[in-house]
This record gives C-alpha cells, structure tokens and sequence, in this order.
C-alpha cells in the first residue's frame, strides 16, 4: 500500500492502540495533521501550549499506566515541550513524543523554525530520534514504543524532517515485534540475592518498608500489600509512592521524608532492615546523607541498576522488575523465622502518639490542611488528585491518605509549577468515570491557565481546588525559616478575580473565604458532574508545611508544628537546598 | 584512579553526542575519549579514559550501560588490557640539539616523520605514561605543536 509518511505515522500510532494524542500543530506537522484528521480512532486533544499537551500525556500516563502521546511542531513547539518531557523524565513515566522538523535538506542551516530537538532533549528523554526517511517511520515508532514502556520507563522523542512526513512510500505494515541489540529491558531475578535478602530479614529486629515511586509505576501495589500484611513490617512512602500500600492500613506509617512524618522519619532513622522497593534515595527523602539512617542494613530493588549505591551504599541489591522481586521475596520467605518485632511496634506507636500531622486551627482563617482534609471527606477519599508545586502538594500528599495507586499524581522528581491542570485533564481523559481534583495553588495555577480553555472545548470537569495563601508560599517558608523573614519576590500583589476568570472561560467559579462555606462549596463542585468548578479557597497565608527536617538535618532532627522553633539551617544545609 | 572503558555502540548519528553530553551533564571527568568504526560497520567502539573512585567508575559504567545506543561496557583496567596512544610531536631542532633528539627518539622507539630546515615532525606511539615521558624528555621551549589521539584499547583475551 502507497502512503505518505504522515498516513503511516498515523497508522502506527493506530496499532499502538493510541486512543488520545495531545498537541498542537504547526508548520512541520501540518501533513501529520492531515493524516490525523482523517483518523476515527484517534482523538486529538487540541492544547493551548505543548507544555500543557506533555503535561496531559503525562497525566494521561500516570492515571492509566499506559504510555502517553503528544504530538508538537518544531522550533518553539518543541522548546514548549521541554518542561513537560523533563518532568516525565524525572519521574519515569511511559511517554511518546513526536515533534516534526524541518526538512532535512536545510537541517543545520538555521532554517525558520529550526532547532536541534534531538540535541536540546538529550538529557531529558530515555532516548530520542531523528527521522529523515519516510522508510523508518515505523520501525522508529515501534522502538519508541518498547523503550519508553519497557524497563524503567521514560520519554522517548521522535523527530521527524517535513520530508519524511511528505514522501510516499510502499507501506509493509507495522511491525509486529522488535529485537534491539543495545536494549534488552527484560531481568530475571537473581535467586542468590533473594535469599541473601531474606537472611537479612529474617534477623531484623527493627524492619521497616520504604516504597517508591516504582511500586507504582511498576503495577507492584498487590505484591507489596501482600509482603507488608505477611511480614507485618511498617511501611513508609515517598512522595511519589503515596498509594501503592493503602494509607489507612494500620501498617502505614505514612509519608517519609522533608516533610514526612515523625513516625516515618524516626523509624527510617532507627531502623536496622530497610527494604527499599522501587525508591531511588532522593535528598528530599534522605536529608543529609552522613546522618542517612545509620544502624540499617539497606535492601534496595530497583529496575535501574544505575539507583543502586548511585547515592547510598546498600548491602543486598535485587535487580528487577518491582513486582517480580516482590513475588520472588514473598515466595521464598517463611514468616514463621521472622523475629518478633512487638517492641519495635510499641517504639512506633509511642512515636506515633507525638501525633506529627497536629494543626492549630484558627478562629476566622480557613487552614490549607483543613481544605484537604475536607476534600478526603467529600470525594470520600476516592477521587484522583493532582497537584502543582508548593505548600499545597505537600498538604495534600499529607492530609489525603491514598488507598489506591495511580490516585495521587504530581511532579515529584522536577517539581513542575504548571503541571497539575493539564495532568488532570489527562487524568480525566483516561479514567472519565472518577472525580478528578486539581489541587493547586495561586502562583502554579497562573502558569498553565490556558488549560482552562482546553478543558472546556474536550469536556474534561474537573475540580480545581486553588489553596489561595496569597504567596509563593513554600519560596514565603523557606525565606522565613532560612532567610531570617527577607522575602524576597514570595507575594504576588495583583491576583487575577479567579471566579471571574473561571467563569470567562466558561466554567463554574465559586469563592470561599469562611471556614463554614468550605465542605458546602466543595459538596456543590462535586454535584456539578459535568463541569469543571475552580473553587478559590482563601487560606491562612501565613500557614506553614510541618513537620519539616531543615535541609542539612537527620531524619531524627525533624521540626514539629507549633512545638519546635525552626532554626535556621546550616550552611551546608542551605548550600543542599 | 585511572580507568580506561571501552564502550561498544550503535554506530548511529548522535551516539557520539550522548555519550560526552552524559559525561558532562553528570560531572563526570573524562581525560581522553577517542572513537571510530569496527570491523563491523554498525559498532564503534569508544575508548574512554576516566578518573575516579570505585564509586564513580560504577556509576560510570552503569549510566553507560543504560544509554540505549551502548552495546557493551567493559572497563578494561579491571582484565589485562593493552592501551596504546600516538603522539604527533612538531619541534624545533638545530645542529647542537639534533644528536640529543635523535638519541631520545631512538629510546622511546619514535619515528621522524617530516624533517624541514630546522623542524623534525615525530611520532611515538605506546602507553600514555610512555609518551608523557618522552615529551618530559623534550626541551619544553623547543616543543612547537602537540597533537595525542588519546588512548585506544583492547583485552588481551579472547572475548565472546
Ligand atoms: C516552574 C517552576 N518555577 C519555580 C519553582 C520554585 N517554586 C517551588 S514552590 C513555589 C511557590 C509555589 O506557589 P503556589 O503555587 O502559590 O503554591 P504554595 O506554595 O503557595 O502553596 C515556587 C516558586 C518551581 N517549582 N517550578
Ligand atoms: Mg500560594
């Protein structure tokens, strides 16, 4: 069959069972976007900004757990991309990007619109391509495909010349498999290291479970249930990991790390097992690493074998796929030769009881940490929450316990201001049936607004919930705690009337600013199925992110609100910032 | 320490550039890096010369493993290895100086390549450490232009 390179691309995608591409065209992409136009299988999502169409794969990817798809121009909608592909690096997510470029015959001549993508992406993709010939569009899509899913997953840009989308060819078809010589993604688990890891275990008398990012990403959430119920070990999640292990489960001590809890911290601290399982070690969760949990032996499983001893040296390394370590470990280990570990549960406890996550509430201010805990209620603790940056993702990753994996999504390892509106879109997009929350704040909204326009043309309702501190709050925090109260550039002094501008872009805005409107408001945008409702929701400004270890501490030098006075951190501690 | 990693990989467009850019978006220090195509068309192989602890040599190794063009790594200073650089040498020479040089040349097993009225053009191939020697050797202010390809190497063993 004779098509052009644009037609086969489409094809390709078609086979891949791609159901949403998020984009926006562009002199480059123009014949792609004929080809697409005429696809019936395909739905292309029509962004207001390539980082907005990355952000929404990447929600898109997060939610469902199968890999994302954006398509983008050359020149400027590339470099619009970056943010987005970079964040998906940073916390390896599956994600397809096809860019067009210009035609190859004036590549490297400073043609309009010309920028080297392969180049500016290097760094921030799994791997990347450039296409030239209509004759490796497929087989190019087909690696792309496999790298970005497959091992520890990633980004993958394809760049493809106007040329290449432009000549017709003699089409074969795509390609049913594929065998890379320089890529082999598949591990069998290392019986030997198991077993080492079991003796461990079996002689931990104050064990402890960290889990990351990779027992989500990795589908390891049964598995990892399963071990933690059968070992009876507690369990702490990163950031990234939140919902992997059900947050209401007694065995959970929650979220560990800068502002995790002390029950986590304290316990990752005095620990002498720690079983990481899919986490990779990252500053925000070690704190200074010289003070970095210092009686434990370290079991670290991990797909990457570059995590291991990359920051921290461990003693049992198990390479593999999350869930199939987790299976081989739950096979091989006989709980009845585990030690008792009743005292270390009566440790935890106690420390538990210091009760870490305790506010004050104020008469006449609506605290941040009410608001979540008031949207847990409301959506009864079923919803997808996405987050921006700030204050307010770390108040929600505290004060909303995820049950479920792929609940809690937000930019964990780049910290993207911008990224939580488009994610939810992507989020609603793959899982139509569940309320999507959005919760943001009032500077990381303002980057990526535009979403709002989008939102309305694809009818995705979301719920966007603005923790209005009036600030750039966790820049606000940190320069009151370290920066002796200097705040420098932390207010915004001319916000936008957000109910106004939900409303002019055709959505509902409702306006909270008395504790007793906040669960009728938030009952109210939850009844409205199918609308996207922006709730602004003024908050203390003032409210600061406890507990917090200051950078440069140990996980035992934690900061509890109202009960310590924070220090200012050191200097090494600042230099770690 | 000095580590010398050999590095087989897709010989595609670009391969070049992941490689340098993962060295140097990762702080890690590279002292010579030469390339070229094998005996089979699609691989180059790479010779990388390193310097740092066990940890950063692991890591080195690993984060090259893990760049998807990279066929194999192997750090050659952990088997019996050879290494071998060339050294292009441009120097001035004079009637007085000329018996002193040929002596040094013979020593080093160097070659003149090019001789002009008062220039000699050497070459000296062998281990780094030997063609540092040679060029200590030398009489600094005669020394016009220094071009070393950097260090190339293999196994001594069979390898499948
Ligand atoms: C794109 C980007 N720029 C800058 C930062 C640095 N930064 C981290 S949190 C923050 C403030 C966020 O303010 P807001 O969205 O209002 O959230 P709050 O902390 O007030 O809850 C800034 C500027 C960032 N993470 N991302
Ligand atoms: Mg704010």
């Amino acid at each position: 069959m004779k098509l052009n390179g644009a037609q086969i691309l489409v094809d390709c995608l078609k086979s891949e069972g791609v159901k949403h591409i998020f984009g926006y065209p562009g002199g480059a992409v123009l014949h792609i976007y004929d080809a697409l136009n005429v696809c019936t299988v395909i739905d292309h999502i029509l962004v207001r900004h390539e980082q907005g169409a990355v952000h929404a794969a990447d929600g898109y990817a997060r939610t469902s757990g199968k890999c994302g798809v954006a398509l983008v121009t050359s020149g400027p909608g590339l470099t619009n991309a970056v943010t987005g592909i970079a964040t998906a690096f940073t916390d390896s997510i599956p994600m397809v990007v096809v860019s067009g470029q210009v035609p190859s015959p004036v590549i490297g001549s400073d043609a309009f619109q010309e920028v080297d993508a392969v180049g500016i992406t290097r760094s921030c993709v799994k791997h990347n391509f450039l296409v030239k010939n209509a004759d490796d569009i497929a087989e190019t899509v087909k690696k792309a495909f496999y790298i970005a899913t497959t091992g520890r997953p990633g980004p993958v840009l394809i760049d493809i010349t106007k040329d290449a989308t432009i000549a017709e060819i003699e089409y074969e078809g795509y390609p049913q498999t594929i065998k890379m010589r320089s890529y082999q993604p598949e591990v069998q688990v290392d019986a030997e290291q198991i077993k080492k890891a079991i003796a461990i275990i079996e002689k931990a008398k104050k064990p402890i479970i960290y889990s990351g990012g990779g027992s989500v990403i990795g589908n390891a959430s049964k598995a990892l249930t399963t071990l933690t119920h059968n070992t009876g070990f507690p369990i702490t999640q990163t950031l990234m990991g939140l919902g992997a292990f059900p947050a209401t489960d007694k065995q959970s001590l929650g979220m560990l790390g800068m502002h995790g809890t002390y029950e986590s911290n304290m316990a990752m601290h005095d620990s002498d097992c720690i079983i990481a399982v899919g986490a990779r070690f990252d500053d925000r969760i070690t704190g200074n690493l010289e003070k970095f949990c210092p009686y434990a032996k370290i079991i670290h499983i991990d797909i990457d074998p570059s995590t291991i001893g990359k920051v921290v040296g461990v003693d049992v390394s198990i390479i593999g796929q999350v869930n199939d370590v987790l299976q081989a470990l739950i096979q091989s280990l006989d709980t009845k030769k585990l030690e008792n570990i009743d005292s270390w549960w009566k440790q935890i406890n106690d420390w538990r009881s210091v009760d870490s996550m305790a506010y004050r509430t104020k008469q006449g201010v609506i605290k941040p940490q009410t608001v979540i805990e008031t949207l847990y209620e409301v959506t009864k603790g079923e919803a997808i929450v996405t987050s921006d940056v700030g204050q307010h993702q770390m108040w929600a990753a505290q004060y909303y316990p995820f049950d479920k994996p792929r609940r809690w999504i937000n930019s964990g390892g780049l910290g993207t201001m911008g990224f939580g509106l488009p994610a939810a879109m992507g989020a609603k997009l793959a899982d139509p049936d569940r309320d999507v929350a959005c919760v943001t704040g009032d500077g990381s909204i303002q980057m990526m607004l535009q979403e709002l326009s989008t939102m309305l043309q694809y009818h995705t309702p979301v719920k966007i919930i603005n923790i209005n501190n009036g600030y750039l709050g966790m820049v606000r925090q940190w320069q009151e705690f370290f920066y002796d109260k200097r705040y420098s550039m932390s207010y915004m002094d001319a916000l936008p009337d957000f109910v106004k501008l939900a409303e002019s872009y055709g959505h509902i805005g409702i306006k909270v600013e008395k504790e007793t409107d906040l669960k009728p408001a938030l009952i109210e945008a939850f009844k409205q199925k199918d609308r996207t409702v922006f709730i602004d929701i003024l908050t203390d400004p003032t409210e600061n992110v406890f507990p917090m270890i200051p950078s440069g501490a140990g996980h035992h030098e934690m900061l509890l609100a109202g009960r310590d006075e924070m220090a200012s951190t050191n200097d090494s501690g600042l230099n770690l910032v | 320490m000095r580590h010398i990693i050999s590095v087989m990989l897709e010989n595609e467009a670009g391969a070049l550039s992941r490689v340098a850019g993962l060295f140097s978006a990762r702080g890690f220090n590279i002292e010579s890096l030469t390339v070229a195509a094998t005996n089979d068309p699609t691989l180059s192989r790479m010779t990388i010369v390193s310097v740092g602890d066990d940890n950063i040599i692991e890591q080195i190794v690993k984060q090259l493993e893990k760049l998807i063009d990279v066929v194999k790594v192997i750090d050659l200073t952990a088997t019996e290895h050879v290494e071998r650089e060339l050294l292009l040498v441009k120097i001035d020479v004079n009637p007085n100086t000329q018996a002193d040089i040929d002596r040094q040349i013979d020593q080093f097993s160097g070659k003149i390549i090019d001789v002009s009225e008062d220039t000699y053009l050497i070459e000296v191939a062998g281990q780094s450490k030997k063609i540092n020697e040679f060029l200590d050797s030398l009489d600094a202010s005669k020394i016009l232009e220094v071009s070393r390809t950097g260090v190339t190497g293999v196994c001594q063993k069979r390898e499948d």
